[in-house]
């Protein structure tokens, strides 16, 4: 609990955190209120209003698309697929990620190899061409990009910890749990782990975008979130395609996709600091 | 006019002055001692005088380098002067130099940068300076790179860099603090024999160094010149208090103790310890060979010898961190075996580790209480909260740290400050042994006597047997009841501290004797009488290890390994033990 108020004042402190995270929370908010509060519904076509401009009438703030849907309410209902598939795949990979890589840098020896080697198994299959064969051999399902994503994510976190875990095993605050007698378990919980959230918290924060940008480019072949639903890439997919006669349609979600991004980039560059209590002076 | 006038020089960091009016000068040819503990900004002056201090540094005053002011000229003429007309060697060669380039091109590249020499000439000249330095076989290290090198022979190749130039003055910043004393002591005289057309401004927190080698000497307290004069002088009369207290605290041989008569019973048995590592490709490495050593309660037994000399690996493997190869160790009538994590919980409370980097023997992430209360969660899990934070005040209260230490983070804690808490936890769970891997090596004089004696009180008031693994022998000299002396993993000596520093058996403990650095003019120690280095213990020498180095060396030694003998109780491995 004194863990969490401190880091919570070393958050207050930081103005980057502060200013990406406070622009994030807001379209988060906005993400979720807006859509209650409009008039307009996401599924809702009104072909009165075909491709109408960013307009304070009739409430259609970002315009509407080729059906005459309200592009507000479609691009509020594109952040949260987005963020939510984000969010639940960047987890994914960090809990199977830091357990898989502390567990195997720790114990090292043989465990070590044959579950590192086993990592490099599942890296040499070609991970577009997986999703892709998953996506056409299942119904189109939203929990499958999770998974797929999550799946793949992990790897590269169980690589990044296991090198770090590898490293810390040899520092002495180490030993000397090992001298007081702690138990394996709670020399990886309370030694190892707690020194690992730098790298982890920094490396989460570059699966999010990068989960966001693979949901995106899924969705943008056409593969990922199925109509009427959408996601962000999807609505860039249908933008590209109305670019000459409504450009709305593909800046509108691309900015909202491009500010996303940058705040969770700068998020993660400013946690990494947050998190390492040497730097709090 | 001096070679080096520095005048009222004043460094700032944002809002603090880590050096403040400064005034001193260097006179051509001349030997300087710069000393102070750390944070005294002396170092900061050596980067100053070198224009290497980062740029959010305000400097102030002047510096004069041969009547030319040096502060606030361009890179330009900075980059002409550092090599040329002043150089630095740091303390740790392995960071100065570049690994990926052989050790003659980057002396050959000076030259060539400074246009002072070119094609073979160039070359010949790098030669010659490796020679000069001492590097055997100077041709052969030319194209060493530096992870080729030995400690000892890096540094030598560092200051071959730093003379190749010719420069006016060489500073060097704690040349020697990395190295063996027997290394230090060849590495010191060197320094001494270049000074015929080379100033030298040494800065070290080391008073027996300066007692050897340099003709006056300055002391930095915290940013300020508190005191400067002639090295004898000042060791003999200190004016200003803190020079006092830093030769009070600086280490002699000399120093008289009264030994505690240990009455103690027989509490950890090493018999026949042997340790080895598997080196990748190169076969195995012995790292302790046959080690046989007793332990009574309420005695302190010093274990030294140079680095590699297997001390380390010894107490690890006795403590169950790393696994014993051969032998048997017996705690307590109980014999261990395994790992640290196999062995019973009473064992495993009887003995405790104290480290030599104090600031990475205490997890990052933990606030001070909390580290010394971790050994309790798993020892005395029935203990409340209220009642553990109670103990760890009271055990943090008895190595001198007060309530407001308890909860700040380690790097919140000076060196000092850091070691206090490292001991309290390992004291917390009342340990029967206490083992400290060099742990007052990385502290400063005034500190490293306040923790020995805070370890003498807690052996007197408990009983606790301490075993202090350590290269620095005025330690050795100040706390310990016995001596074990290992070369090459092997015990050549085993000693009480009189006898050990009377009448030294082995010619291995004389020659580590004979180099310690004394902090006195008069009796100045620091003699290299061993030559050379440490052989690798993966081609280790015939017979007697330590005969190559050996200026007894006969016939016998060569061919035959000396078996250990009991002289005046003192037990030693030497076949020429009772002659000598």
């Amino acid at each position: 609990m004194k863990a969490l108020v401190d880091i919570w004042h070393r958050v207050r402190r930081s103005r980057s955190v502060l200013v990406s995270g406070g622009v994030l929370a807001g379209i988060v908010l906005v993400a979720l209120v807006g859509p209650l509060v409009s008039p307009h519904d996401y599924l809702q076509t009104n072909f009165d209003a075909l491709l109408q401009r960013p307009t304070a009438s009739g409430f259609h703030l970002f315009g509407t698309d080729d059906l005459g849907r309200d592009l507000f309410v479609r691009s509020m209902l594109g952040v949260r697929i987005t963020i939510l598939v984000a969010v639940v795949a960047s987890i994914v990979s960090l809990v199977i990620g830091v357990a898989y890589g502390a567990i195997a840098g720790y114990v090292g020896g043989r465990v070590d190899a044959v579950m590192m080697r086993f990592v490099d198994t599942l890296y040499a299959l070609p991970f577009i061409f997986f999703v892709i064969l998953l996506m056409v051999a299942f119904e189109r399902n939203f929990l499958l990009i999770f998974v797929a994503i999550g799946a793949i994510n992990w790897l590269d976190m169980a690589r990044i910890v296991r090198g770090q875990t590898l490293s810390l095993r040899e520092r002495e605050f180490v030993d000397a749990a090992r001298m007081t007698g702690v138990s394996t378990r709670d020399i990886i919980r309370r030694h190892i782990a707690p020194n690992l959230i730098g790298v982890v918290i920094v490396y989460v924060t570059l699966t999010i975008p990068q989960a966001i940008l693979v949901e995106s480019f899924l969705s943008f072949l056409g593969l990922g979130i199925q109509e009427p639903q959408t996601s962000l890439g999807a609505l860039v997919h249908a933008g590209v395609n109305q670019m000459e006669g409504a450009s709305w349609m593909l800046l509108i979600p691309a900015a909202l996709l491009a500010s996303i991004l940058l705040c969770f980039n700068f998020l993660g560059d400013a946690m990494r600091d947050v998190f390492d209590s040497r730097s709090s002076r | 006019m001096s070679l080096l006038e520095v005048q009222e020089l004043t460094i700032r960091y944002d809002d603090t002055a880590v050096v403040r009016g400064l005034s001193f000068a260097v006179e051509k040819g001349e030997s300087v001692g710069l000393v102070g503990e750390s944070g005294s900004g002396k170092s900061q002056t050596a980067l100053a005088i070198l224009g290497l201090l980062p740029g959010n540094a305000e400097i102030g005053g002047s510096i004069r380098l041969e009547g030319g002011e040096l502060l606030g000229v361009s890179e330009h003429i900075l980059n002409a002067v550092r090599a040329q007309r002043a150089a630095i060697v740091f303390q740790d060669p392995m960071q100065a130099l570049n690994p990926f380039l052989r050790i003659g091109e980057q002396l050959r590249r000076i030259l060539v940068q400074h246009r002072l020499a070119d094609g073979k000439e160039a070359q010949a000249r790098v030669i010659d300076m490796l020679k000069r330095v001492g590097l055997p076989d100077p041709e052969r290290q030319y194209r060493a790179y530096p992870h080729q090198l030995s400690g000892g022979m890096r540094q030598r190749a560092m200051i071959a860099s730093a003379l190749i130039a010719e420069p006016a003055l060489l500073i060097a910043d704690e040349p020697t603090t990395a190295l063996d004393v027997t290394v230090q002591a060849q590495i010191l005289e060197l320094l001494e024999e270049i000074r015929a057309d080379t100033a030298l401004l040494l800065i070290t927190h080391d008073l027996g160094v300066v007692a050897g080698h340099c003709e006056r000497m300055l002391v930095l307290e915290q940013g300020e010149l508190v005191e400067q004069g002639a090295t004898r002088d000042v060791f003999a009369r200190p004016r200003h208090a803190h020079t006092a207290r830093l030769l009070a605290a600086a280490p002699r041989l000399d120093t008289i103790n009264i030994p505690l008569p240990s009455t103690g019973e027989e509490l950890l048995q090493i018999e026949a310890a042997s340790v080895s590592y598997r080196e990748t490709g190169r076969g195995r490495l012995q790292a302790v060979r046959d080690v046989d050593l007793t332990i009574q309660t309420g005695e302190t037994v010093a274990v030294v010898g140079e680095s590699g000399s297997g001390k380390s690996s010894l107490v690890r493997a006795v403590l169950g961190l790393i696994p014993m190869q051969s032998g048997r160790v017996v705690f307590c009538g109980t014999a261990l075996h395994g790992s640290v994590q196999d062995r019973p919980t009473e064992v495993r409370r009887g003995m405790q580790l104290v480290f030599q980097d104090p600031v990475g023997s205490l997890n990052p992430q933990m606030r001070v209480a909390n580290i010394v209360a971790e050994p309790l969660l798993v020892h005395k899990p029935e203990l409340s909260a209220v009642n553990r934070q109670k103990e760890v005040a009271v055990m943090l209260e008895s190595t001198g740290l007060g309530e407001e230490y308890l909860q700040r983070y380690p790097h919140e804690l000076s060196g000092g400050q850091a070691q206090r808490v490292a001991i309290a936890r390992a004291l917390i769970l009342k340990p029967k042994v206490l083992v400290c891997d060099e742990a007052v090596a990385a502290l400063d004089g005034t500190v490293r006597e306040q923790i020995l004696a805070l370890l003498r009180e807690v052996q007197v008031d408990s009983g606790l047997a301490i075993v202090f693994i350590t290269h620095d022998l005025s330690v050795v000299r100040a706390v310990s009841h016995r001596v074990l002396v290992m070369y090459m993993g092997a015990l050549v000596e085993l000693a009480g501290n009189a006898a050990l520093f009377g009448r030294p058996r082995h010619p291995y403990t004389r020659a580590l004797l004979e180099a310690v650095p004394i902090a006195d003019p008069e009796h100045a120690g620091g003699k290299a009488t061993l030559a050379g280095e440490v052989p690798s213990a993966l081609t280790p020498p015939s017979g007697c290890m330590f005969h190559p180095r050996c200026k007894y060396a006969r016939d016998i030694c060569k061919s035959e390994v000396p078996r250990q003998r009991t002289l005046d109780g003192t037990t030693v491995a030497c076949h020429l033990a009772d002659e000598i």
